[in-house]
């Protein structure tokens, strides 16, 4: 593996053994009756990250959030807040915040109002009160909606005013659920950016849950994903993506080609898998894996290169015959269908506007790839 | 419907209004008059209401309505909240069917049944009928009737605003009172002026439930009609009528006018 980073190349806590945890999941479990919510989770945040808990609805991925505002108290295990053992502090005494999908705006109180509201329960003294509404609503810009009552806004004016009462107390950590959930499309990848510049300059701990794959990817640091209460996998962005651990979370982030099969042979490099259907696959890192071993390798469409003739120094190249091609505009996606009846996708960005090797339904093509390419899967 | 005025369709309409509201336009048309006999016209006048003012029995008897009007309202706007809240938020306590039953089982039980039924306990505590024999009545049989009208509105409310002011630091009383409270207030008001209005019309609970000196108007005028009807009840009833129809007209008004700026409202925060 070469270079997986994160985007913001300085900030990787999660690196360094010595940085200190501070939300911390400690064996976790949550059940509803006979439903188990969250089941023995550990989990690790650290200060100034922006988390994201990914999964599909039901992972259990709210009820973590809602256990970490005290909505919830685990069945057992601990939740650590700074070193602190959060269980039977009622939420009204917790340090977080959070931001509802619903956004839970007070209807019956203006904007300022809404913002005011938990600074007054703090006993903050009026005129800081003030002074602090008037600084919230300059950052979400909404300095003239002020004496405005909820049902008075739009969809969008109405998440910054949640937004901004969430923060206005400067809680240490910012609990967001489905943030964006409500918004339409342009005004979500807006709001995207709004967000990460907020976190950065608040340099508050955001811990965000979605369902959104690609609002995740976008804004976290990193990502935790979710499935039947337990954490999959937590990993940067471009981990998730290029270095799944498990089919589940392969399957779950973005498109991938899956190839059953057995490892066949293992050098010191490189390791030799004969598929299924018996396309045979060189890979460079199976560094974990024994011959003879039921593996799957997985490859993401865009790695793989189709062409109309055997490309003369591919390791990997396997012929078969294009069965769809659908063109985006800035890409064109290939459906080949192998001559092992293996079914495999293939996306090529449209650099040149024309083509010098343009292929068609059921011509002949040959799909290849590197042996870094892909990564092999155990379970 | 085609939107044409059949012969047929103004037939029907002209009769079934006539059906619903000549008695009381009789009721309000010979409160006028100036003869002492209730079906022959004698000319306008308004001196019955005059004596009416002067007619000490009903005066009092209004007097007695209203305070037991308010109080039993009012008490049964508490006791019913409380009881539609716990219907609505503890949904898993034991006996929580049995519970639920007994609140609504007055809405539907005969009335003569509830005030018979009233009646034998307080005779069997050794309670004096009076005064706060029927507030107490009242407030039975009214509560349930409140404990709808607010569970009602309690569903629809959305629990992530307590939530969300527990989150942002306000303890459990806190919330109620400052969240919870002014938004399913309006359910709460109607609640009372429905409680208000049962105890204001109420005969059968208050005759069995009331004792001397606590005789409530509808008492006061049934026994009044037994002995004939003067036009001076006339009188007393075209007030209560008009009480009654500018409290509707005014609610309404500003239900229809509330709506209109909601609506104007949300229509220019999406043009943004």
């Amino acid at each position: 593996m070469k270079s997986l980073g994160s985007i913001r190349r300085d900030f990787a806590p999660w690196n360094d053994p010595s940085a200190k945890p501070y939300i911390q999941f400690d064996k976790v479990t949550k059940k509803f009756g006979d439903f188990t919510a969250v089941s023995n989770l550990s989990l690790t945040i650290f200060e100034r990250e922006f988390f994201a808990l990914l999964g599909a609805s039901g992972c259990g991925k709210s009820t973590l959030l809602r256990m970490l505002a005290g909505f919830e108290e685990p069945t057992a295990g601990r939740i650590l807040l700074d070193g602190q053992d959060l269980r039977g502090i009622p939420p009204y005494k917790r340090p977080v915040n959070m931001m509802f999908q619903s956004y839970a705006l007070f209807p019956h109180m203006t904007v300022e109002k809404n913002i005011a509201f938990g600074l007054k329960q703090e006993g903050m003294p009026a005129p800081d009160i003030e002074k602090r509404v008037a600084e919230m609503l300059r950052l979400v810009k909404l300095e003239q909606f002020a004496k405005r009552k909820p049902h008075q806004l739009s969809g969008g004016q109405r998440q910054r005013v949640a937004l901004a009462r969430s923060v206005a107390k400067r809680p240490k950590v910012l609990l967001l659920d489905e943030p964006l959930g409500a918004l339409d499309k342009k005004l979500r990848e807006e709001t995207q950016f709004e967000l990460m510049d907020l976190q950065q300059e608040l340099g508050l701990t955001f811990v965000v849950v979605t369902h959104d794959q690609e609002e995740a990817m976008t804004m976290a640091d990193r990502i935790g994903i979710m499935d039947r209460g337990e954490v999959m996998q937590v990993a940067t962005p471009a981990e998730i993506y290029e270095a799944p651990t498990s089919r589940f979370v392969a399957h779950f982030v973005g498109n991938v080609n899956m190839f059953e099969g057995k490892v066949a042979e293992r050098a010191a490099n490189t390791t030799r898998i004969t598929g299924a259907t018996g396309a045979q696959i060189v890979v460079e890192n199976a560094t974990d894996t024994t011959k003879g071993a039921d593996i799957v390798f997985a490859i993401r469409p865009e790695k793989i290169k189709v062409s109309s003739r055997k490309p003369a120094d591919a390791v990997n190249a396997l012929e078969g015959e294009v069965y769809d091609v659908a063109y985006l505009g800035d890409m064109t996606v290939y459906h080949i269908k192998l001559d092992d009846g293996q079914m495999v996708r293939a996306s090529a960005l449209n650099a040149a506007r024309v083509s010098e090797d343009p292929l068609t339904w059921n011509d002949r093509a040959w799909v290849s790839f590197r042996p870094d390419a892909g990564v092999v899967l155990t379970r | 419907m085609n939107g044409t005025w059949s012969r047929f369709n103004i037939t029907s309409i002209v009769l079934g209004f006539a059906f619903l509201y000549l008695p009381i336009v009789l009721l309000i048309v010979f409160s006028f008059n100036e003869s002492k006999l209730v079906t022959v016209w004698g000319g306008f006048s308004t001196k019955w209401y005059v004596s009416l003012f002067h007619n000490q029995g009903l005066m009092d008897a209004t007097w007695v309505t209203a305070r037991v009007g308010v109080i039993s309202a009012t008490v049964a706007t508490v006791l019913g909240t409380l009881a539609a809240i716990t219907l609505t938020r503890y949904t898993r306590f034991k006996g929580r069917v049995l519970f639920s039953g007994m609140v609504f089982a007055p809405l539907v039980m005969p009335e003569v049944i509830t005030g018979l039924s009233l009646l034998l306990l307080f005779v069997a505590v050794g309670l004096d009928r009076g005064f706060f024999t029927v507030t107490l009545a009242h407030i039975t049989f009214t509560m349930c009737f409140v404990a709808v009208v607010v569970q009602s509105r309690l569903v629809s409310f959305d629990r992530s605003l307590e939530e969300a002011a527990m989150d942002l630091g306000a303890p459990p009383v806190k919330t109620f009172f400052q969240i919870t409270l002014p938004v399913i207030l309006p359910a709460i008001i109607s609640g009372w002026m429905l409680a208000f209005t049962l105890s204001l019309d109420d005969l059968v609970v208050a005759s069995f439930t009331s004792g001397p000196g606590a005789t409530t108007l509808p008492m006061k005028i049934y026994s009044q009609v037994r002995l004939g009807v003067t036009p001076e009840i006339n009188a007393a009833c075209t007030i209560l009528i008009a009480v009654v129809a500018i409290g509707v007209i005014i609610a309404s008004i500003a239900n229809k006018r509330r709506e209109v700026q909601r609506q104007r409202d949300e229509q220019a925060a999406q043009r943004g």
